[in-house]
């Protein structure tokens, strides 16, 4: 018999056994280990999955704040360039301004230099023809400058009518002290005495007089008292000779600048007045005579 | 020469008896038992795991599959019974290449109570699944007619997986111990070899027969149900 019934019991049992055994062992384990690691596979693909919303999140985040950021820095971009600009233009305007101001004190150093070469050329004009004149008249007349410096002087004390000779006259009276003689050269006694006699035989007032060498007045005699002033001098002359001496410069630079203008449109025209200061400034103590006085 | 292991009786008490059977069964349960103890005692729930837990999970993951594919719904429920009949008599078969070895399947006891457990867990599931009366009411489907077939088509099946099982490793058995004494050389190893493919191929179809009859207990009431009657 192929079948040994004892046998067929004993495998029954021992089946049930393993089968028992098994899912203890086997089957169970494994398949929680396979749970768990699934479980934990999901959790983390949701873990990855929450991450990249997250991450996505930021990252539109990020953009949004790198295009605000953008156009924060054009702004302000455009903004300096403005402000550039605009100190551009201030700098601009204002080295213009400096540069105006340069060649304004240019100009005026220029035309200060100019007056005062005028000033020692005349002067030294003065001096060159009082010098001449003097020879000249010394070796033709026979006569001294300065004697004939005071004869004209007194020549015109005689010579003063009416308003003026009052008013010379009442300002002698009041302060008879304040009378000064200027003179260029020092005056010899006798000269002296003549002009105090003349003043007392042509305005009638007898007063002590004071004399006061002034070479400045460049052979010329000057009486000053209380706000009058009479007085005599070759200055007058040397002015007429300055004043025709400018006008020839004046035609000169004239033609200077013409030329250049032609050449260079930029060069700025000369003050065409600068030639002009030494007109004679109208003094209003100076009376009127003083200036239509004739040559020697 | 012995047809089956059986015959081969270390100590015997009147009825009681512990025959070359019942001793390699119970090596093959030490081994399986003890293997898997050593295994899934250091399970890893993580990624990284040890290339026998590999070997495991591969195995326990297609049985479930085949269970599932054969059109169980819930294979878990049936891994145990149905792992364990595919695993005893696959490492059973396996083990015929340790010399002096006889495999348990090669007995008809053995067989017949691996039929037994069969035919009587079918039922236990179908009336677990859907209750002793329409369990019962199954047999008489499509008519009353067919109950005497369908019982005596549950026997006929059961005994036809005892015998088949039986069959082919006895007769496994018995062609390599022929031969070894025809030509003791070659010829019995490339037996030996044809009978491994012989004993993974019954072991497959043993436990997939198993699954095709409970899925076919279980399954009679859900088609029922689902069309409405």
């Amino acid at each position: 018999m192929l079948i040994d019934w004892f046998t067929v019991i004993a495998q029954v049992l021992n089946f049930l056994i393993l089968v028992w055994l098994l899912k203890r062992f086997l089957y169970k384990p494994i398949l929680n280990a396979i749970d768990a690691r699934e479980k934990k596979v999901a959790d983390e693909l949701a873990n990855a999955d929450t991450k990249e919303a997250e991450a996505q999140k930021e990252k539109e985040e990020f953009k949004r704040k790198n295009e605000e950021f953008d156009q924060q820095r054009a702004k302000l971009l455009n903004r300096a360039k403005d402000e550039a600009r605009a100190e551009r233009q201030h700098l601009f305007e204002e080295a213009r301004k400096e540069a105006f101001d340069l060649r304004a004190k240019q100009m005026e150093a220029l035309s200060t230099d100019k007056e005062n070469l005028n000033r020692e050329i005349s002067h030294r004009v003065q001096q060159e023809v009082f010098a001449i004149a003097r020879k000249v008249l010394k070796d033709l007349a026979g006569t001294s400058l300065d004697e004939r410096t005071v004869d004209i002087f007194t020549q015109r004390l005689y010579e003063l009518k009416g308003e003026e000779k009052e008013q010379l006259t009442s300002a002698l009276t009041v302060s008879p002290g304040s009378a000064l003689v200027h003179t260029a050269f020092d005056l010899p006694q006798p000269q002296q005495d003549l002009i105090i006699k003349t003043i007392k035989e042509a305005l009638g007032v007898e007063i002590q007089l004071r004399f006061e060498t002034t070479p400045d007045l460049v052979n010329g005699i000057e009486l000053t008292t209380d706000g009058q002033k009479l007085a005599w001098s070759i200055k007058d002359y040397l002015e007429s000779l300055g004043r025709s001496i400018d006008e020839l410069l004046k035609e000169q630079s004239r033609d200077e600048t013409r030329s250049k203008s032609e050449s260079n449109e930029f060069i700025p025209e000369t003050e065409p007045g600068a030639g002009t200061r030494h007109e004679p400034a109208s003094d209003t103590s100076k009376p009127e005579h003083a200036r239509d006085s004739t040559g020697v | 020469m012995r047809i089956s292991p059986d015959e081969l009786v270390f100590w015997q008490y009147g009825f009681l008896k512990f025959n070359a059977t019942i001793v390699y069964t119970w090596g093959l349960m030490l081994v399986m038992v003890v293997g898997s103890k050593i295994v899934t005692g250091k399970l890893s729930t993580g990624l990284r795991r040890s290339r026998w837990q590999n070997i495991l999970e591969i195995i326990v993951t297609n049985i479930l599959k085949q269970i599932e594919d054969v059109g169980l719904d819930e294979p878990r429920k049936y891994l145990g019974f149905l792992g364990t009949l595919f695993l005893f008599i696959a490492i059973a078969n396996l083990c015929i290449i340790i010399p002096g070895y006889e495999p348990p399947t090669g007995s008809l006891s053995t067989t017949a109570a691996l039929a037994l457990c069969v035919f009587v867990a079918v039922p236990l599931f179908g009336i677990e699944e859907q209750g002793l009366g329409n369990y019962l009411r199954s047999y008489t489907e499509p008519t009353i007619i067919m109950l005497p077939f369908n019982i005596i088509s549950e026997i006929s099946r059961t005994v036809s997986l005892a015998i088949r099982l039986f069959g082919n490793i006895m007769s496994g058995s018995m062609i390599i111990a022929i031969l070894l004494t025809i030509a003791p050389f070659i010829f019995p190893d490339l037996m030996i070899a044809l009978g491994l493919l012989i004993g993974m191929v019954q072991a497959y179809i043993f436990s997939i027969l198993a699954t095709v009859y409970i899925t076919a207990a279980t399954r009679t009431s859900k088609s029922r149900r689902e069309t409405g009657e």
